[in-house]
């Protein structure tokens, strides 16, 4: 393998993501253009503004002597995020969701406060434990909302019962969290997934780069030349990698300057931007795939949505506001795993070296290079002169 | 190192049902500028294709200084050029670029590689815009730019496939004065070119294929003697009932 080759290609490579317009603003200008458009709208520009939601509670648990709801309500008020409305029944209380009068609407199961006292009286004996289950209705149209609603029911669950962060709960809800309680600007829990946004669009990039090769003969050149497949892969990982490493700092810049102030160290930061560059990866052998079963770049423009939607809609900030079945679905693409990973790191504090963020780096990194090779076996297959 | 620097035997390329070529056997030797004749579609891209790695034959044998074709692609490689039938260049790197580019891919040394770029880009006519953006040149120079991106690395055997196609006249002598030069440096080609006027220029040997299957081998001279007519144009028209510009 000469490093003289690899360097001449991924040179090539990045000078053509400078020079042509078109690859210059999707790569660059388009996810900046995005993360302000949508933090302003969604985040508050200037970082100091908070948002309050909306939640509907039904509370069905009465007739125990530990009023075990009536705390848990107060922890939520008390978060100065999450503003309660009682309801007498769930039919009114969703005709309110549906109107748009709250975000969600939160069932407490009769049961609830006798869970507490079961938990509290055996807390390292989930055997003994009463378990019950919160129903969590989420307004679909709210995007943020749902995003950020279930950790912070999730977390005072957890901050009532006394739990720390690695403990199994008697308590269910759908979205487990196990953040700090804190004021957050909205944009905090979207910027995550800006990050894994960015990126995915190298999948079009890179099935137009290569299907645009074979057209116009460079493919047949290069093929000529004593470059190996190896080195000339390598090149366009490199490069890849690089451009998602851009992409991933400008978007870190516009968040910043839109208010999102992450409390980690450096070793988060350098974590985080490694998990995207390795996301990059899974782009490329999607990229590559696509660029094999596409007759010309127009077609590769279009099938590559093939995997920018669901990489797009499963995986990043978007997918929260999904069906429950969309949700399951994300665990199937990689950049649910970037985001979630992303996620604990900057909102959720967890700590680098903790299980989540160590399972989520494995996902991303063994998938991402399986579908790097797939990618590579299947280009490489069919390519015909 | 083999006698020859290309040796084909019995080479037979097939697309499903399609022939593309038919037990093709020829040499050539070290230093002969040979021309492969014939219209679209005649077989010769496709020989090319199978000499430079590009394409596996379906029966017989391709054998170039030495190296199998199939076998030892790799050897091959570092010995040849091909110049080939698209104006493949990057449009967004400038010309004096592109030729670097290549001349990277063929791990040429750096300084030896800035005195070729800049002797091809001279002989080529392309030094004055050489730093101007390849997209931006007319389809004459995007054809001369195409041919020094395969000669760049001084190949021992060089395959230039329709070199000249769409150039203005001027450009074409330019060429074919450079490839004149390689000649006399010993430097073995195989041109394919429908243009007789070329290939009577340039060759000293021409293979005519039609359908895939060599019909004629020769001196120019020899070809047009042993036919009784006036050019190589009419010794296709004889052998064949066909033009040589019409599709096979």
């Amino acid at each position: 393998m000469k490093l003289q080759r690899i360097a001449a290609l991924t040179k090539k490579e990045l000078k053509k993501t400078i020079r042509e317009p078109a690859v210059l603003f999707m790569i660059f200008l388009f996810p900046v253009i995005f993360v302000f458009a949508f933090g302003a709208s969604f985040g508050g520009v200037g970082g100091n503004q908070t948002v309050t939601y909306h939640i509907g509670v039904v509370n069905m648990d009465h007739g125990s002597s530990v009023n075990a709801s009536q705390t848990f309500l107060t922890a939520l008020i008390d978060t100065k995020i999450i503003n309660v409305h009682s309801y007498a029944d769930n039919q009114t209380a969703q005709n309110d969701l549906t109107q748009g009068n709250v975000q969600a609407v939160m069932i407490i199961p009769s049961g609830f406060s006798q869970s507490l006292v079961s938990y509290q009286a055996a807390p390292n004996n989930p055997a003994q434990w009463i378990n019950t289950t919160i129903s969590l209705y989420l307004d679909k149209g709210s995007l943020v909302a749902t995003q950020a609603i279930p950790p912070i029911i999730q977390q005072t669950l957890t901050a009532i019962a006394g739990q720390n962060q690695q403990t199994p709960s008697p308590f269910q809800v759908q979205t487990a969290s196990l953040v700090e309680v804190k004021t957050s600007p909205a944009l905090d829990f979207i910027a995550p997934g800006m990050f894994t946004f960015a990126s995915i669009f190298l999948i079009m990039m890179v099935a137009q780069s290569f299907t645009q090769d074979k057209e116009n003969g460079m493919m047949k050149r290069i093929r000529i030349t004593p470059t190996t497949p190896t080195e000339f892969m390598t090149s366009q990982v490199i490069s890849y990698m690089s451009i998602a490493l851009i992409q991933a700092a400008l978007v870190f810049a516009m968040t910043y300057a839109l208010g999102f102030r992450p409390n980690v160290g450096l070793s988060a930061y350098v974590l985080a931007f490694t998990l995207v560059m390795i996301f990059s990866v899974s782009n490329v052998g999607f990229g590559l795939i696509t660029a094999t079963i596409s007759k010309s770049a127009g077609a590769a423009t279009g099938l590559s949505f093939l995997f920018v939607m669901p990489q797009l809609f499963l995986g990043t900030f978007v997918g929260a506001s999904l069906s429950s079945g969309a949700q399951v679905a994300g665990k199937f693409v990689p950049s649910y795993y970037v985001t979630n990973a992303l996620t604990s790191l900057f909102l959720r504090g967890a700590d680098i070296t903790s299980p989540a963020i160590l399972l989520d780096f494995v996902v991303v990194s063994v998938s991402c290079v399986t579908i790097l090779a797939v990618g590579i076996a299947l280009y490489a297959k069919y390519y015909e002169v | 190192m083999n006698e020859h620097s290309v040796t084909i035997e019995h080479l037979g390329k097939k697309y499903q049902d399609v022939t593309a070529l038919d037990d093709l056997t020829l040499k050539v030797a070290k230093g002969e500028l040979f021309g492969l004749l014939g219209p679209n579609g005649a077989g010769k891209t496709t020989t090319i294709n199978i000499l430079c790695g590009l394409v596996k034959p379906t029966t017989g044998t391709g054998n170039v200084c030495g190296y199998d074709v199939v076998k030892e692609s790799g050897q091959v490689k570092d010995l040849i050029s091909v110049c080939i039938q698209e104006t493949a260049i990057y449009p967004f790197l400038t010309g004096a670029e592109n030729v670097e580019l290549f001349g990277n891919l063929y791990a040429m040394d750096k300084a030896e590689l800035k005195a070729r770029r800049n002797m091809l880009l001279a002989k080529m006519g392309l030094a004055e815009d050489a730093n101007r953006r390849a997209g931006k040149y007319s389809g004459g120079m995007k054809r001369r730019l195409s041919l020094i991106l395969a000669l760049i690395n001084n190949p021992q055997i060089a395959f230039l496939d329709e070199p000249t196609v769409v150039m203005d006249p001027q450009s074409r002598h330019a060429v074919w004065d450079f490839l004149k030069e390689m000649k006399k440096e010993e430097k073995t080609i195989i041109l394919t070119t429908h243009q007789m006027d070329e290939a009577e220029e340039l060759c000293d040997r021409v293979g005519i294929i039609d359908h895939g299957k060599l019909i004629a081998l020769g001196t120019p001279k020899e070809l047009i003697a042993e036919n009784q007519v006036n050019n190589l144009e009419e010794v296709f028209l004889k052998m064949t009932g066909r033009n040589i510009r019409e599709e096979a």
